[in-house]
């Protein structure tokens, strides 16, 4: 199912949530709704589920105008960070619900809700467990529970809030793949909200970042992540060091750096550049230097935490081999491979 | 050297004295009397204790606590629910307010609870003139005992709920919700079983106060024999014409059933561990 979102208004009291959101998941897709907390995309997942109505603009699945639909008409799949599985029914029981509360001839044979629960079961691997309470679960299994009971009703789309964020690093690692499984097996158009950037990175085919209740870029994760739109999303996703400057004639100074900056307007400026794309310079190639204080290998590369001589915070990630001779303590002269400037 | 103990646990002498001191109150102050209205009600053998339970103006009394009780108990699970509901699921001004004005109950003295109802229904009340002219009798009738039992039992299921209701969020009716569920079938299939214990809990209380309720009926009863005397005035009655044995049969079974609805509740806890499989 195409979802479309058309200029989406949201407030609440008088703080807006939603600024103006227009936004199209194609068919099929898996979407990342990416962004710090307050930044709208719990909210406009609420509205696309139809647990919020917005105030202004219009929300389409296919080409029908769903904006003011309840959500019991929808027929969408909602999964909550606190899982809200019901602690009085058991496994099976949780993820017939969606099709137990259907009526008359909408309503499956007792024999096809049984089987229907076991594929699901089965899908989400959790086969063995349709007799236990939540209450008798772990916090991974219980999620698999919720996503099994919100496809049960064959939803036309999956929509996620936060699916991970109440699990431990392992878990949340292992569920994501499972998602992305599960999502290509069943095909159907998926939504999450993330406020962890790697997550959305790898798991979605695109992500739409919000920040303040509007999106600042809607790209496949390398877009995002290798073209980002604007200062906020370069920050936001990825690492990245700042510098606050100014850019005068193509060329951005701060007091610890200075690189091109091809087509910027003159004036105040941010640049970021990412950890990786510091290199070592000689001297007079370097745009800048830092002393560094903090060497630590992690997988193929070390990383260098050290300080510029006004203080500024530098962290930078070099391959192994090229960084055989680091001390703490000594002097790093560094280039940018590649920085982002934008005007403040 | 003393045997090694854990940093928070009390020496033995402190355990004994806390314990003693408990033992001490609850003996004196709730074993001894409760003993008490039984023996008096016996003194004079099982038959007579029967008989003054079992005489016209007596079953009167208790079939008029019955009623009473029946009436109130539903209406406050039905307030209890809505106010509960209220609170924990929606938004809206004065929330602090409503909270704090489900505890006037508790807090206001049940004369002046009785009284407010005298003032409102009686024959000099604002809507005295009113009521007598169209016959309606409230205030030294049924229905002012009612209203006052209803006042000063309100509290009971809604206090259980609230703190209940909103510790599970609406995370769950949401779900059962966006999965088709109308609002009838979420409140019957998620909401009800997630409160059910509560509910039940604060039923029982509720209950055992409008059986027992002294103050606010005595205001507004009129303490006719056989016609507006509960259980309670009724022993009231009885004491004051010197029928102890009278008396105390029937505090006897105001007893009785205060403690089975203690039994009950003990029960309840007992079994509410299993039947819901905890909380998550």
């Amino acid at each position: 199912m195409t979802i479309s979102i058309r200029s989406v208004e949201k407030t609440f009291g008088r703080f807006p949530a939603l600024n103006g959101v227009s936004l199209e998941i194609a068919d099929g897709e898996l979407l990342a709704l990416l962004g710090p907390s307050g930044s709208g995309k719990t909210t406009l997942l609420r509205v696309i589920a139809g647990l919020e109505f917005p105030e202004k603009g219009q929300v389409l699945y296919g080409d029908q105008d769903m904006t003011y639909t309840s959500a019991a008409a929808r027929r969408v799949g909602f999964v909550f960070q606190q899982y809200a599985l019901f602690r009085h029914m058991t496994v099976a029981k949780n993820v017939a619900f969606g099709l137990d509360v259907r009526k008359g001839q909408a309503k499956p044979s007792k024999s096809e809700i049984t089987a229907r629960v076991d594929e699901l079961l089965k899908l989400v691997e959790l086969g063995e467990l349709g007799k236990r309470y939540p209450a008798q679960l772990s916090g991974g299994q219980r999620q698999r529970v919720a996503l099994a009971r919100a496809l049960a009703v064959n939803p036309s789309v999956l929509l996620l809030d936060e699916p991970f964020g109440a699990l431990d690093a392992t878990v949340r690692k292992s569920l994501r793949k499972e998602l992305r499984r599960i999502h290509d097996a069943t095909g159907v158009t998926t939504i999450f909200v993330t406020h962890d950037q790697e997550e959305a990175l790898e798991l979605a085919d695109r992500v739409a970042i919000l920040n303040k209740g509007a999106i600042e870029q809607i790209g496949a994760p390398h877009e995002v992540h290798d073209n980002p739109a604007g200062a906020f999303v370069c920050g936001f996703v990825g690492e990245a060091n700042r510098f606050e400057g100014a850019v005068k004639g193509g060329r951005f100074k701060s007091v610890d750096i200075e690189l091109a900056a091809p087509g910027v307007a003159d004036g105040a400026a941010v640049a970021f550049v990412r950890p990786h794309e510091f290199v070592l310079a000689p001297a007079d190639q370097a745009s800048l230097s830092i002393v560094t204080e903090r060497i630590a290998p992690q997988g193929a590369v070390v990383r260098v935490d050290g300080a510029t001589p006004s203080g500024q915070r530098i962290e930078a990630a070099f391959a192994r081999q090229s960084a055989g001779q680091l001390q703490p303590g000594a002097k790093l002269n560094l280039s940018a491979d590649r920085a982002y400037v934008f005007s403040a | 050297m003393s045997r090694l103990r854990h940093p928070t646990e009390d020496p033995v002498w402190a355990k004994a004295i806390i314990l003693g001191l408990v033992g001490l109150f609850l003996v004196g102050v709730l074993i001894l009397p409760m003993v008490t209205v039984f023996f008096e009600a016996l003194r004079k053998g099982l038959p007579a204790a029967l008989e003054s339970i079992q005489n016209e103006d007596a079953r009167a009394a208790i079939k008029l606590t019955l009623i009473t009780a029946a009436i109130t108990v539903p209406f406050n699970v039905v307030f209890g629910l809505c106010a509960s509901w209220a609170i924990a699921k929606y938004e809206f001004p004065l929330k602090p307010f409503l909270i704090t004005l489900i505890d006037l109950p508790f807090s206001v003295s049940p004369v002046v609870a009785g009284l407010i109802y005298v003032l409102v229904f009686g024959a000099q009340g604002w809507f005295g003139p009113w009521l007598l002219d169209h016959d309606i009798k409230i205030i030294f009738a049924i229905p002012g005992i009612v209203l006052a039992t209803i006042f000063v039992t309100f509290p009971f299921v809604a206090r259980e709920l609230i703190p209940l209701m909103q510790e599970q969020g609406v995370d769950e009716e949401e779900a059962a919700v966006s999965m088709g569920a109308s609002g009838l079938r979420t409140f019957w299939s998620v909401t009800a079983p997630n409160v059910r214990w509560g509910l039940l809990y604060g039923v029982l209380l509720c209950n055992a106060r409008a059986m027992g309720e002294f103050g606010a009926v005595s205001v507004v009863s009129g303490h006719i024999r056989g016609l507006t005397n509960t259980m309670p005035l009724h022993v009231e009655i009885l004491y004051n014409e010197y029928d102890f044995v009278g008396a105390f049969a029937v505090a006897g079974l105001l007893c009785f059933l205060a403690i089975v609805t203690l039994v009950l509740k003990a029960l309840l806890e007992l079994v509410q561990p299993q039947s819901r499989p905890g909380r998550h």
